[in-house]
Formats: C-alpha cells, sequence, structure tokens
C-alpha cells in the first residue's frame, strides 16, 4: 500500500541524527514490545508480512511523528483487537476482561534461544521456472495494491538490470493476507540513480531492490 | 495503577486499522500501556513473561555487531572464507555459530577501491540481526531512509564518508527477506595482524555501509 512505511526518495525530514554510544533500548518497556511481538508472532497466527501491514496502515500522521516501537505497539493492539485476542478495553483496565482461544503451544523460555537461532527461513521450492536471468531487463509494473507489497514506489515504472537470482521465496503480498506462503522467484535488479531520479542525478550511482517475480515485466 | 491516564482510554476502531487514532502524549504512558499488554497476554496464556526475559537477554546480551566484526575480520585473515562468504552470506556465516531471526537469508556485499556499498531498508527496517543485532534509531528513521536512496553521497558524507567522485556507490534496499552485511576494505597497515586485532578495527556502521573501518594507530 501507499503508506508512510514507503519513504524512499521523500524529502523534509532533515539530517540524519546517529545518537552515539546508543544503547540496544532506550527504556525498557521498548524491550518488552520487541519480545511480545516476537512471542505472539511465533504463535503462527498471522505472518510476520501481516505484522508489516498493520504497521503500514497506521495513519500516516501517526506513523511519521511516533517511534518504531511505539508504531510496533499499536500495529500488534490492532492485530490483537481484529483476532479478538485482547481488546482496548482490557489494556485499558490492565487485565484480561474475558478468555481468549488457546494456543497450541505457547512460546516457551526454554525454546526461545534455539528458535531465534533456527529463525524463519522464507525459502521455498519454486512451483515454476524462474521467467528472468541474469543480465536481462526488467521494468518493475506500474502497480498501486493497497495491500502489502516489497515494491517500493520509486522504482515502479522504472527498468532496471536483473544481476542476481535470488531463489524462490514466500510472496509477502500474499502472505500479509493470510494466503501464503505463494513461493516467487526473487531478483536482484539493479537501477541506475539516473533512471530513478532523473537525469541530474548522480551518474555513478545506482539502487538495487530485491523484487518478487510478480514484479516484474520483460523490458 | 496501569489505567489511572484518562488519554490512554479512548476507544479504537477495530477493524479497520487505516484510521487508527493512537495518542503517546508522553514516555511513561507507553510504558504503562506495554506493561498493561503484556500482563493482559500473560493472564490469556498467549505469552510466557519468563520467555520474554530471554528475547530480550538474547539481544541485549547475546546478539550484537561484535559478531559482524568477527565475520569481517575472518574474511580479511582467510580467503577461502571470503569466497565463500560472497557467495552465500548466511550459510558462511553459521560458520562462525551466527544466524537465525533476521538473518535467514544473508547477502554480503564487498567494498572495493572503485565501488561502495551502503544498506538501507526503505520500507521498513530490515538489518542483519545475527550479526549487527538491533538496528539503531537513525537506521529506522525517516530521514536515512527517505534519503539513501536518493541522495546516498549526502547520507555518506553526513557520517563522514567523503568518496571519490569516480568511486561508484550501490544502494541496496533490503526489499525482500534478503538482508545485508557490507564487507568493508580492510585497513592498510594491518599486515600480520590476528583477527581478534582486526575486529576491533570493525565498525558497526562500516558494516552498513555508512562508516569505514578504525585506522590501525587508533586501537592499542
Amino acid at each position: 500500500m501507499n503508506g508512510a512505511q514507503d519513504l524512499g526518495g521523500m524529502m523534509g525530514f532533515g539530517p540524519v541524527a546517529p545518537e552515539p554510544n546508543e544503547p540496544v533500548f532506550h527504556a525498557r518497556w521498548e524491550s518488552r514490545m520487541l519480545a511480545n511481538v516476537i512471542a505472539t508472532q511465533a504463535l503462527g497466527w498471522w505472518t510476520g508480512d501481516r505484522s508489516r501491514f498493520a504497521r503500514e496502515s497506521l495513519n500516516p500522521g501517526f506513523y511519521l511523528t511516533h517511534s518504531y516501537y511505539e508504531i510496533w505497539l499499536a500495529a500488534l493492539e490492532n492485530i490483537l483487537a481484529a483476532e479478538r485476542l485482547v481488546g482496548a478495553d482490557e489494556i485499558a483496565a490492565g487485565h484480561a476482561l474475558r478468555p481468549a482461544r488457546k494456543p497450541d503451544a505457547v512460546f516457551e523460555a526454554s525454546n526461545v534461544v534455539s528458535a531465534l537461532t533456527r529463525g524463519w527461513p522464507s525459502d521455498r521450492e519454486p512451483q515454476a521456472a524462474p521467467r528472468f536471468k541474469v543480465g536481462d531487463k526488467a521494468r518493475a509494473k506500474n502497480m498501486h495494491p493497497t495491500t502489502h507489497t516489497r515494491l517500493p514506489r520509486y522504482a515502479r515504472g522504472k527498468v532496471g538490470v536483473v544481476e542476481i537470482v535470488r531463489g524462490c521465496h514466500v510472496f509477502p503480498d500474499a502472505s500479509a493476507e493470510g494466503r501464503g506462503p505463494d513461493p516467487q522467484w526473487v531478483y536482484n535488479v539493479r537501477f541506475s540513480a539516473r533512471e530513478l531520479w532523473g537525469e541530474e542525478a548522480d551518474p555513478r550511482a545506482s539502487v538495487t531492490i530485491d523484487a518478487f517475480e510478480p514484479y516484474l515485466d520483460a523490458a | 495503577m496501569p489505567h489511572d491516564h484518562d488519554h490512554d482510554h479512548h476507544e479504537h476502531g477495530h477493524g479497520h486499522d487505516h484510521d487508527h487514532d493512537h495518542e503517546f502524549s508522553e514516555l511513561s504512558d507507553v510504558a504503562l500501556r506495554v506493561r498493561a499488554l503484556e500482563t493482559v497476554l500473560a493472564e490469556k496464556g498467549l505469552v510466557d513473561p519468563a520467555a520474554l526475559d530471554v528475547i530480550v537477554d538474547t539481544y541485549e546480551t547475546r546478539v550484537g555487531p561484535r559478531n559482524g566484526a568477527r565475520v569481517v575480520a575472518r574474511a580479511w585473515s582467510d580467503p577461502a572464507f571470503k569466497a565463500r562468504l560472497l557467495e552465500d552470506g548466511a550459510k558462511a556465516i553459521a560458520e562462525l555459530d551466527y544466524g537465525g531471526r533476521g538473518g535467514e537469508h544473508i547477502a554480503v556485499v564487498e567494498n572495493t577501491a572503485d565501488t561502495h556499498n551502503m544498506v538501507v531498508c526503505t520500507l521498513c527496517s530490515c538489518y542483519p540481526w545475527p550479526v549487527l543485532g538491533l538496528p539503531p534509531v537513525w537506521y529506522k528513521s525517516a530521514p536515512y531512509r527517505s534519503r539513501a536512496v536518493i541522495d546516498p553521497r549526502g547520507v555518506l558524507a553526513e557520517f563522514g564518508v567523503r568518496l571519490a567522485d569516480d568511486v561508484e556507490v550501490r544502494v541496496w534496499d533490503s526489499t525482500s527477506e534478503m538482508r545485508y552485511l557490507v564487507l568493508p576494505m580492510r585497513p592498510a597497515g594491518t599486515e600480520g595482524w590476528s583477527e581478534e586485532q582486526l575486529a576491533a578495527l570493525v565498525t558497526r556502521d562500516s558494516m552498513i555501509g555508512v562508516g569505514q573501518p578504525l585506522a590501525p594507530g587508533s586501537v592499542a
């Protein structure tokens, strides 16, 4: 969706402001927020792509004026409400007011390290042969889905060159909607800065994206 | 008392995410809200607070940019490892027992005298967790995500990285589950250094592509 998350090429945010000796977390609640997102996602009831879509779906004014963990909190609250797991009244009360459906298995302390170390790989068996090969020109589609997508606006309609075939991976556009994994080929596609930003752009700069096959047309 | 802040109590339009209307007027409100959420989740048996403790400990103490520095130092010292690293980053990184969430798939891109690589995630905050830890705030922020793709040399200059005009800048926007680690150039004057010595020169920013490794004279 064309939400506030799609920031590439926007202007007016000012300089990048690194914080010297930045701590991993700036407050305890940030660390608990991260952990709650990971633990609830590990229940298997929704995908990371749906979590991303929930963040992107926040009002742009909210998204652009809150910290990343505040965005995570708001998005998780929305998912939990939509799933009828936790209501706003319960968060306001600070206690459960009614039972929720039970998971097959809660994410237990004894499993955390092995699960995090294993991770959740996204590569899948191909369902078809790849349409593109290294060196092919490809045009990113001019598409504006209202749902989750990984094709940034700045690349839409632009022509690039396939540099690397990444293999076949879970398709986030489908996975976010509960229609996953719908595996698709992924290609690393390089666009010159001039193709993306015009003739005034740096002649010795380029941007690559990892594009899922449905995003690309032959060019 | 987690619920003595009236402005935390407004109703949400559930099921309609697009006009969500949170207001967090101060940090303490957010802290209370997160605590309330965790309490409700735990009471319903949806999270185990002890598991949350382990998750937090993992990212506070076990995972961070020192992991990536060891990977880079190994690549500088061992050409065969470097070749494997550039071929399949995650697979080679697993040789050092790093891997997992947020780094299931890692591509390593090599800086050379002709080419400088920098990494961004314009759409969210994708970052190679097992080797760099959690991303710093600036990496997740609008200024970096908006400008890295349209003005990479300007962003690099703000970080103190000034490249010759004939050096090509390659920006890698992490749009799939492939995460990126930059392999910076080994500093001159480090011949014969051990991997531990070399790792001390490798900064987090140099592995994102917005910095250079430290100079050999800067560490004891």
